[in-house]
């Protein structure tokens, strides 16, 4: 188990806890149930009250959670017959974007999302999740192939941000991000997304301009990290729990906004706490907001889309 | 020598001499150090005469050089809502706000106009670099869409000059959802066959680029401008090497098959009129100098002369 920053005081009480049991263990005869018991009953009060009510900074830390489900941990779980489809017959196949063909409760559906990693190895493998433009164009290619064959899609979105690196530059960040978003806006398929854990900017719109956008209630979504908002504005980047203040970037100001459909609950403590509930309602989520718009024909997908995003923010936080 | 000369005097000159030399009547060229009169420098497109380095133009002057004789009409805005998200950091945003429109003498950083290049009926929009940046949020989208609107509904191409550093942060998520707004913008266009034509201007970076600035049937940009997604600096900080001379201007992503042209500014007026022609299937322009187009005339013309209407406008779709 990894703990945040300000999950330290949890982090000891849950250790002493455990290291009584320990003790226990080695030593027969030795009574500390009735201690323990009490530590734990401490534990789950601590926890509770660090997750009434958690502050936009603290959410980022938790969207950012290394044990949360990941984009991989979600197909694994709801999806059968997963048959990944690699590349962007151009360059190469970004493995900070999963994709492919897969069944959901039986119904054939294209799944594209932002993969993280797990460990050193894997997070290195996939980039961190940090899209490079190849991962944009192997999206519009499945996102064309879902429209041809009407085949819904899901994306799951769980980025920092594209990748900020030369070569990306270079083959055409902007513009494969550019059409990634285009691309969501043309498909006449039905076209859900799911914030998991961290919406980055333009490398998350490019897989979230959906008919329907949901996000866990700790997820966040955003124009700017608010690392990088509190250097620009506040020219000082330990200003970030203020610029993540300000940015309005959780999924319960985004709901006002009307910028996101709806909110799923995540377990207390997190989704790192308890993950296969996590999934079920990210999976239940994704179901509902299929039937809401199954029946609807390919025209009336595309143009609800498009109006959909003419119409958002015109009423601020009043909305 | 006392006080009086030591110290008094100078700086009563000091004083005096400020104003002997009103430093808005001449500007210095950026690349090459050249001191350029003002008027010379507007005549010439805020291009520097020694050494052609492209300055920053407003969109009001860069509509007086596009423009047949300079007259174009103004297409309106709706108003979004003020500081959606109250937001507040250092300064609060109304008031960064209202120091952008003092210091500029503009509503905020896009406008967009219709009138005519050479005869040719054309809409166009132009981000305003020195309105906070030229950042997109609400207005600016609000802009790209009304300009698209008007594009469609009086069957004209769209011509578009970025110019941002991105998205504006004071409206957070909002100003992120500009990305798809704009693009739903492109799209109606596209329905509407008609010419989208983007001019890419320094500097053209982040959430501009990743949308409506890339998406245009030709892409043009201007000599050394910026065009990126990820800035410069972010990209040092994050591969932790220098990068190339030259490195994400027009003229590298132009050898790295990112545009199609990168032309002049002085030769951007002919070669809008040339590309938006032969898009919409009119003869070629008239060369040389045609007197200046009686605004009414022009404007019952492009509504009621149907062979002035691009073939393709039609409605794509049924």
């Amino acid at each position: 188990m990894n703990y945040l920053e300000f999950e330290k005081p949890l982090a000891e009480i849950e250790g002493k806890a455990e290291e009584l049991r320990a003790m226990a263990r080695q030593n027969k005869g030795m009574d500390v149930e009735k201690e323990a018991a009490a530590l734990d009953r401490k534990a789950a009060d601590m926890l509770k009250d660090l997750y009434k009510s958690l502050d936009p900074w603290r959410k980022c830390q938790v969207a950012r959670h290394p044990d949360r489900p990941h984009c991989r941990d979600y197909i694994d779980a709801l999806f059968t017959e997963y048959t990944p489809l690699a590349g962007d017959r151009n360059f190469a196949d970004d493995h900070a974007v999963m994709g492919g063909m897969a069944r959901l409760d039986g119904r054939p559906v294209v799944v594209i999302g932002h993969e993280k990693g797990h460990d050193t190895k894997t997070r290195i493998e996939r980039n961190f999740g940090m899209a490079r433009p190849e991962g944009y164009r192997k999206a519009i290619r499945l996102m064309d192939l879902a429209h041809r064959f009407g085949l819904p899609v899901i994306t799951l979105v769980d980025t920092p941000g594209a990748y900020p690196g030369k070569g990306a530059e270079e083959r055409g960040q902007a513009e494969a991000i550019a059409r990634s978003t285009q691309k969501c806006l043309e498909i006449g398929v039905p076209l859900v997304s799911v914030i998991i854990g961290e919406g980055g900017s333009g490398g998350a719109v490019a897989f979230a301009t959906a008919n329907r956008i949901a996000m866990l209630e700790h997820s966040i979504y955003s124009v700017i990290s608010p690392e990088g908002c509190a250097s620009i504005l506040w020219k000082d980047a330990e200003k970030m729990r203020e610029a993540a203040e300000a940015l309005r970037l959780t999924a319960q100001d985004l709901q006002k906004l009307g910028v996101i459909d709806r909110i799923v609950a995540e377990p207390l403590g997190g989704a790192q706490r308890g993950r296969a509930d996590t999934i079920a309602a990210v999976g239940k989520a994704i179901e509902t907001m299929l039937k809401e718009l199954s029946g609807r024909s390919p025209e009336r997908l595309v143009r609800d889309r498009r109006e959909k995003f003419l119409a958002m923010g015109q009423k601020g936080l009043a909305a | 020598m006392n006080w009086i000369t030591n110290y008094v005097r100078p700086k009563i000159n000091s004083l005096f001499s400020r104003r002997e030399v009103p430093e808005n009547l001449w500007s210095k060229c950026p690349e090459c150090g050249t001191m350029l009169f003002h008027r010379e420098l507007a005549d010439n497109l805020n291009v520097c005469t020694s050494c052609d380095h492209h300055m920053a133009i407003t969109p009001r002057a860069r509509f007086e050089g596009l423009f047949d004789g300079g007259i174009f009409a103004e297409v309106k805005v709706p108003e979004p809502v003020a500081d959606p998200l109250q937001f507040r950091d250092q300064k609060r945003y109304p008031d960064r706000m209202k120091a952008a429109q003092k210091a500029t003498g503009e509503r905020e950083a896009m406008l967009v106009a219709e009138g005519e290049i050479g005869r040719t009926p054309v809409v166009a929009a132009a981000q305003d670099f020195s309105f906070m940046g030229g950042s997109m949020g609400m207005y600016v989208g609000n802009a790209i869409v009304a300009a698209a609107e008007r594009a469609v509904q009086m069957k004209r191409p769209l011509i578009l000059f970025s110019a941002a550093g991105g998205a504006r942060m004071q409206e957070g998520i909002l100003s992120l959802m500009q990305m798809p707004r704009t693009t739903v913008a492109v799209q109606m266009l596209k329905d509407a066959g008609l010419p989208y034509i983007v001019v890419l201007t320094h500097p053209t970076t982040g959430g501009v680029t990743a949308s409506y600035a890339m998406l245009g049937d030709v892409q043009i940009a201007e000599p050394g401008a910026l065009i990126c997604f990820a800035g410069p600096r972010v990209i040092e900080q994050t591969i932790r090497e220098k990068l190339p001379e030259g490195f994400q201007r027009a003229e590298y992503l132009l050898d790295h098959g990112m545009l199609d042209r990168v032309t002049h500014r002085r030769a951007l007026r002919e070669e809008l009129i040339t590309l938006t022609r032969m898009l919409l299937a009119l003869p070629p322009a008239v060369k040389g100098d045609l007197p200046p187009p009686e605004p009414e005339a022009a404007a019952t013309a492009a509504t009621a002369d149907p062979a002035e209407a691009p073939a393709e406008a039609e409605p794509a779709k049924s």
